[in-house]
């Protein structure tokens, strides 16, 4: 056995049920003769995960999918976003939606109670080949993130979805607007209208917004085409109705 | 009508039980025999000797079995739109459809028939008489039936436990196997004995005791995974030892609120199961808090209509089951008749 040096991957157990957690740690210290390896630390949710990532380095997750307040599918598109995301091994007990999605965009996942050959193989194949594609994750979810992820250095900053109250695209970026400040987030305007809907709204073509955010509809004719602005209720703001978009406004009246 | 409401309810669950399947080659035999009677007995009152009735029959025959064939073939074809209907709407849409191909039949038999055709007025009523005793033959039918099917569907609706619950079980007890087998042993005794009842014949009530015993393993198996997340109160003192309960009623509520309640919030909660005597009925109380985030809202569901089912076919509309979501708390409440171990 040899001590956690830099070349032996670190691995993060993230299950919410404390016996599941024991049985990977039993498991993965089995596997160390063969496939040296560190245990970095346990995670009892998918905000936890994140949290340790912010901390440690860590090379490989073991993720379980059904876990409290941030879901293993969730934490992991969050970990896609990140300059070296860490190799992801979903474990599941069963969950039948999950495991179609994973056979369907080949992600690799494990089923409780899990083996441990089947662990070191899969952990092999973490250490060798690509990790999960932000779009297999993407394509695999069959929820909305509850949370958009923004990194900055290194940090994962998470502005919880129920708190934006509009999304606005910028060339590159959309910008992520709450009561508090902005943020810039690399994604598209029309895969977060699809992800969301119908929570939120497009009022334009660079403009969705949240339909819980809206405090009502002004006529607002120089600087909107359609002749209406939309009343942001927390900062007063008032954003532009496009003409094509002009519906919109009679399903809120 | 407590009956004819439990069939209704019945019939939108998918199996329609009192319009018949016009499809069924059976369904059509009956129907084609039961018209040819009345074609028969018609035949003998309009002719005067045995063998004059032959060649009426045959005459009235030519005239009534193309349309009888043609009405079959057509309420094949909208079987579906009548049994989405309801019944009363089905069978004054199938009296408006037999009246409409008895004028038909009387305005092509003109130029067929020899001697012309008999006036419409008689030919349409001639047609609902031999329409509603028809569908009467087989309303009652379904009904000398149902019983049988009752049965099998309560056979069908045996409560099955999550898949989920079944490996996540299975997981916790080899965890446990190393650092404490007597409990590994004791979690794999409930796990069988929770087995042993899914696997029985649950078609008739069992002792609630026996039903509470049932749901006390199933939380002991639960809180091995779950820890300190999961707390349960039990109010049971006002519980009459001889009551009857149709089998598995709690124990899948339970199940629920441990999948909708507890395991989707990181410091878990309380599962609060009341069982109560009120006069004639037995009430069961199950209350859990709902995470505001909850996202496992259609197996919920599912797991309500199987017992909602199942009480229906138990104690017919004598059976209630209510839930609702207020401030944060789901509450579900079963009404049942107290049935003692002698009734039962």
């Amino acid at each position: 056995m040899s001590l956690a040096t830099p070349e032996v991957p670190r691995i993060l157990i993230a299950d919410d049920e404390a016996p599941a957690r024991a049985r990977l740690r039993d498991l993965l210290d089995e596997c160390r003769d063969t496939f040296p390896l560190a245990i970095v630390d346990e995670a009892r949710t998918g905000k936890e995960v994140l949290a340790v990532l912010e901390r440690e380095k860590v090379d490989v997750v073991l993720l379980d999918i059904r876990m409290p307040e941030m879901d293993g599918m969730e934490a992991a598109r969050h970990m896609a976003g990140m300059e070296q995301p860490p190799a992801i091994i979903f474990t599941t007990a069963f969950d039948s939606y999950a495991i179609k999605a994973f056979e369907v965009n080949a992600i690799d996942y494990l089923l409780k109670p899990i083996r441990r050959e089947r662990l070191l193989a899969a952990l092999g194949k973490a250490r060798s080949g690509p990790g999960v594609s932000r779009q297999a994750l993407d394509a695999a979810a069959n929820q909305p993130r509850r949370h958009l992820s923004i990194h900055e250095r290194g940090r994962i900053h998470l502005v919880p979805v129920g708190e934006i109250l509009y999304l606005r695209a910028e060339l590159k970026y959309v910008t992520v607007k709450t009561a508090q400040r902005e943020y810039l987030v690399e994604e598209s305007l029309q895969h977060l209208e699809d992800e969301f809907d119908p929570a939120f709204v497009r009022i334009h073509r660079n403009c969705l917004v949240a339909r819980e955010a809206i405090s009502g509809f002004e006529r607002n004719s120089e600087e909107s085409e359609s002749g209406w602005a939309v009343v942001i209720r927390a900062t007063g703001e008032k954003l532009p109705v496009s003409r094509r978009q002009h519906a919109v406004v009679k399903q809120f009246k | 009508m407590p009956r004819m409401a439990d069939v209704a309810s019945i019939n939108q669950t998918g199996s329609g039980i009192r319009l018949p399947n016009f499809c069924n080659l059976g369904v059509m035999l009956r129907s084609l025999l039961i018209a040819n009677l009345f074609v028969v007995a018609a035949a003998l009152a309009r002719a005067a000797t045995l063998d004059a009735a032959w060649l009426e029959f045959l005459l009235l025959a030519a005239f009534c079995e193309p349309m009888l064939i043609l009405s079959l073939g057509l309420l094949c074809a909208a079987r579906r739109p009548l049994h989405r209907m309801g019944y009363v709407p089905a069978l004054a849409a199938i009296g408006v459809l037999e009246v409409a191909l008895a004028w038909v039949a009387v305005q092509a038999g003109a130029g067929l028939v020899p001697g012309g055709s008999p006036p419409f007025a008689q030919v349409a009523l001639l047609t609902l008489l031999v329409t509603a005793a028809v569908l009467f033959y087989f309303d009652l039918r379904s009904r000398a039936l149902s019983p049988a099917v009752a049965e099998a569907r309560i056979q069908a609706l045996q409560a099955r436990i999550r898949p989920h619950f079944l490996y996540n079980s299975i997981n916790a007890v080899i965890s446990l196997i190393r650092s404490d087998p007597r409990g590994a042993e004791r979690a794999l005794e409930d796990l069988s004995d929770l087995f042993r009842v899914l696997m029985a014949d649950n078609r008739t009530l069992t002792p609630v005791a026996q039903e509470i015993e049932l749901t006390r393993q199933y939380l002991a198996i639960e809180s091995i995974r779950l820890g300190e997340r999961l707390r349960v109160a039990w109010r049971t003192d006002g519980v009459p030892a001889d009551a009857m309960v149709p089998p598995m009623v709690l124990q899948p509520l339970v199940e629920n609120a441990v999948y909708h309640g507890i395991e989707p919030s990181p410091g878990g909660g309380e599962i609060a199961i009341e069982i109560t005597r009120a006069g004639p009925q037995l009430h069961m109380t199950l209350t859990n808090p709902m995470p505001a985030e909850n996202r496992h809202a259609p197996g919920n569901r599912m797991a309500i209509a199987n017992i909602r089912e199942r009480l229906q076919l138990h104690f017919d509309a004598e059976a209630t089951m209510k839930s609702e979501v207020r401030d944060g708390i789901y509450t579900v409440t079963i009404r049942m008749p107290y049935l003692t171990g002698a009734a039962a």
